[in-house]
């Protein structure tokens, strides 16, 4: 089931994931797959239907129709009820025979191992970079309340310490450790999240909008970091962006999206050329 | 090392501090005498302090707002009365319920657990449902537990366990627990309790507690999970306040569900939030603050003055409670952070720096 055609695994594969608010249909029937090592990039104008596929894969929506796989493991299963078989009904009956919904909350997706960022950063406010980074660390504890309490768990704690120390030095910002997390400047802050959710130990990295809101610079800086984390830690990246300098630069593959439709799908190059995508971002002449 | 040093110096001067408040509050006691207003202070003032931080670890650490607090202290404050009344003394104080059902007694400091433990039984069955209101919802959910617990308690029918709605008493009180260092008995439960939460709070769990209160959403794509977290914070929050309600029941003497009503969260309320959510140590001091205000230092406030013939005005029973209510207002209007914010007593030396540091040991 997770073999794609080059003979490599599959890390996440969407399969005729809808998903439906009351009358609006903000994903209509996307299928990918993002293969181990690849850096893959969704893309697609406002309101395409990106941010809810990233939520439909972490648990915060439960897809209305479609299954998630991640490592081959259902992770997210649901198939339309009532009114809703009529119109999904005939995609893939037989997919879904015998199969119960899977519902997963985000905090079991994150210690499967699947960690993102947020498009409109969200880090914890009140907490210093360094806090907010050993935060991460807690999915992993093998501490209970009481142990914790009392300090039983002292090794446990001083190795997440060090290995937040480590991804502050990594991601550059162990000169700021103890500052207010908000007190970063915006580029910083994204930065912050991304080491955040590396803390968590993931295999599979969501990325909502990196470099939104950075300078050109800076972009190019945060295309090299994501490549250079990417091979460190053994990661997949899966990624929103709009600046399409850095998706053409860094993935592999990208999905283009408009209207909660996959309208496109292929490696940089095709998707410049391909006249559909060409004609979503800049719009055709109505004839 | 040069942190590790600093942070050891910071240790021995806490612990100075606190040894040395501790023998000030017994100097009081032996000095003015066990039935002075400074001593009623100190015992009160303590035992608030202890449920101020219960709430505290709720309401300013996890970000629940939960206004179920007396109703757990009444839990704890019964579980205790029950557990100690003397056998001799039943047949008395159960007159109406042919001396109740309870034929067993057990220590005072068993009972004080035991009373945690109840009151955190309570919270673990209330919790699962009420937890997954949010906001205000939960507030007024809790506060709904509450009054149902004061009224279930005065129940006839349950009256052999609680005596309905007669008084208990003849239980070990603070008197007659270490007779003569009443206020060294208070501070150390108290001490070794908020202690606890303290170590709780700078722990892995109190840091996911903090991370929830920030931000929900992110917290729960930390991996945290959210009900299992905010369950935790509020059974062991219960925990203590069943410990305070039991200590209160203690400083009273006699015991009445009726004492146990919702102003009695809203003074705790008033005191977490005068203290700063978030702040341990506010919360200490602003209970201390607050009691010496309402037994003592405000209590002209309620006595009809004359100055000569001209009779001030305004002065009457009760207006002390008007007086609290513009510190309120004005407390949340002006210093909407408290008297020490989200920081602690001990933090206000390292500005700039938030809390907790980094200190890799």
């Amino acid at each position: 089931m997770s073999e794609n055609k080059s003979g490599g695994q599959n890390v996440l594969r969407l399969t005729d994931i809808t998903m439906q608010f009351g009358g609006v249909v903000a994903i209509n029937n996307l299928s990918l797959e993002v293969n181990q090592g690849e850096i893959v990039a969704l893309i697609g104008p406002n309101g395409a239907g990106k941010t809810t596929a990233f939520n439909c894969i972490t648990g915060v929506y439960e897809p209305t129709n479609g299954i998630v796989y991640f490592h081959g493991e259902p992770i997210a299963v649901n198939h339309p009820q009532g009114k809703m078989v009529k119109q999904y009904g005939g995609i893939n009956g037989d997919l879904y025979k015998d199969r119960k919904p899977v519902v997963h909350t985000p905090d079991k997706i994150t210690q499967m191992g699947i960690a993102r960022t947020f498009q409109n950063i969200r880090l914890f406010k009140s907490q210093t970079v360094f806090d907010n980074v050993l935060i991460g660390t807690h999915l992993r504890r093998t501490s209970n309340v009481l142990t914790a309490t009392f300090r039983l768990n002292a090794k446990e704690e001083k190795a997440n310490r060090e290995k937040t120390a480590k991804l502050l030095e990594i991601v550059g910002l162990a000169d700021v450790a103890d500052e207010l997390a908000t007190s970063l400047p915006y580029g910083k802050q994204r930065r912050l999240e991304i080491a955040r959710a590396l803390a968590t130990d993931p295999t599979l990295l969501l990325l909502d909008e990196p470099a939104a809101g950075m300078n050109p610079q800076e972009t190019d800086e945060l295309g090299e970091f994501i490549v250079s984390i990417k091979n460190q830690f053994d990661l997949t990246v899966f990624m929103i962006e709009h600046h399409m300098n850095l998706v053409m630069e860094i993935s592999d593959r990208i999905y283009v999206l408009d209207f909660g439709k996959q309208i496109a799908e292929g490696t940089p190059e095709e998707i410049q050329k391909n006249p559909v995508v060409i004609a979503a971002y800049l719009g055709v002449d109505e004839e | 090392m040069k942190m590790k040093k600093k942070a050891n110096l910071r240790l021995i001067i806490s612990i100075a501090v606190v040894v040395l408040l501790y023998a000030g509050a017994v100097i009081v006691e032996h000095t003015c005498g066990s039935k002075s207003m400074a001593v009623t202070v100190l015992q009160k003032g303590a035992v608030y302090a202890l449920i101020a931080v219960s709430m505290n670890l709720l309401n300013g650490f996890t970000g629940l707002f939960s206004l179920g607090q007396a109703g757990f202290m009444l839990i704890g404050a019964y579980s205790y009365a029950i557990l100690t009344i003397p056998m001799a003394k039943r047949a008395a104080v159960y007159q109406y319920y042919d001396g109740g059902i309870v034929q067993f007694t057990i220590g005072l400091l068993p009972a004080l657990l035991v009373a945690g433990v109840v009151a955190a039984i309570f919270a673990a069955l209330v919790g699962m449902p009420v937890l997954r209101l949010k906001g205000d919802y939960l507030a007024i959910a809790t506060l709904g537990f509450a009054e149902i617990i004061r009224a279930f308690i005065q129940w006839d029918a349950i009256g052999p366990l609680t005596n309905g709605s007669n008084l208990l008493k003849t239980y070990p009180t603070l008197k007659t627990a270490m007779p003569g260092n009443t206020v060294l008995f208070t501070f150390i439960v108290v001490g070794v309790c908020i202690g606890l939460i303290l170590l709780l709070i700078n722990s892995t769990y109190g840091r996911a507690f903090k991370a929830i209160r920030d931000d929900e959403i992110a917290a729960e794509a930390m991996g945290i999970n959210l009900f299992h977290h905010k369950q935790m914070a509020f059974v062991i929050s219960s925990f203590f306040a069943g410990i305070g309600g039991a200590l209160l029941a203690m400083y009273q003497g006699t015991l009445q569900a009726n004492g146990f009503k919702s102003a009695m969260t809203y003074e705790i309320l008033l005191i977490v939030v005068i203290g700063g959510l978030g702040s341990v140590s506010g919360s200490v001091i602003a209970s201390f603050l607050f009691i010496a205000c309402s037994e003592w230092w405000l209590r002209f406030l309620d006595a009809e003055t004359m100055i000569g013939d001209f009779k001030v005005p305004l002065l009457a029973p009760g207006f002390r409670m008007v007086a609290f209510s513009i510190v309120i207002m004005v407390v949340v209007l002006f210093f909407r952070k408290g008297i020490m914010g989200d920081k602690e007593l001990w933090e206000l030396g390292n500005r700039r720096k938030a809390k907790g540091g980094r200190n890799i040991k």
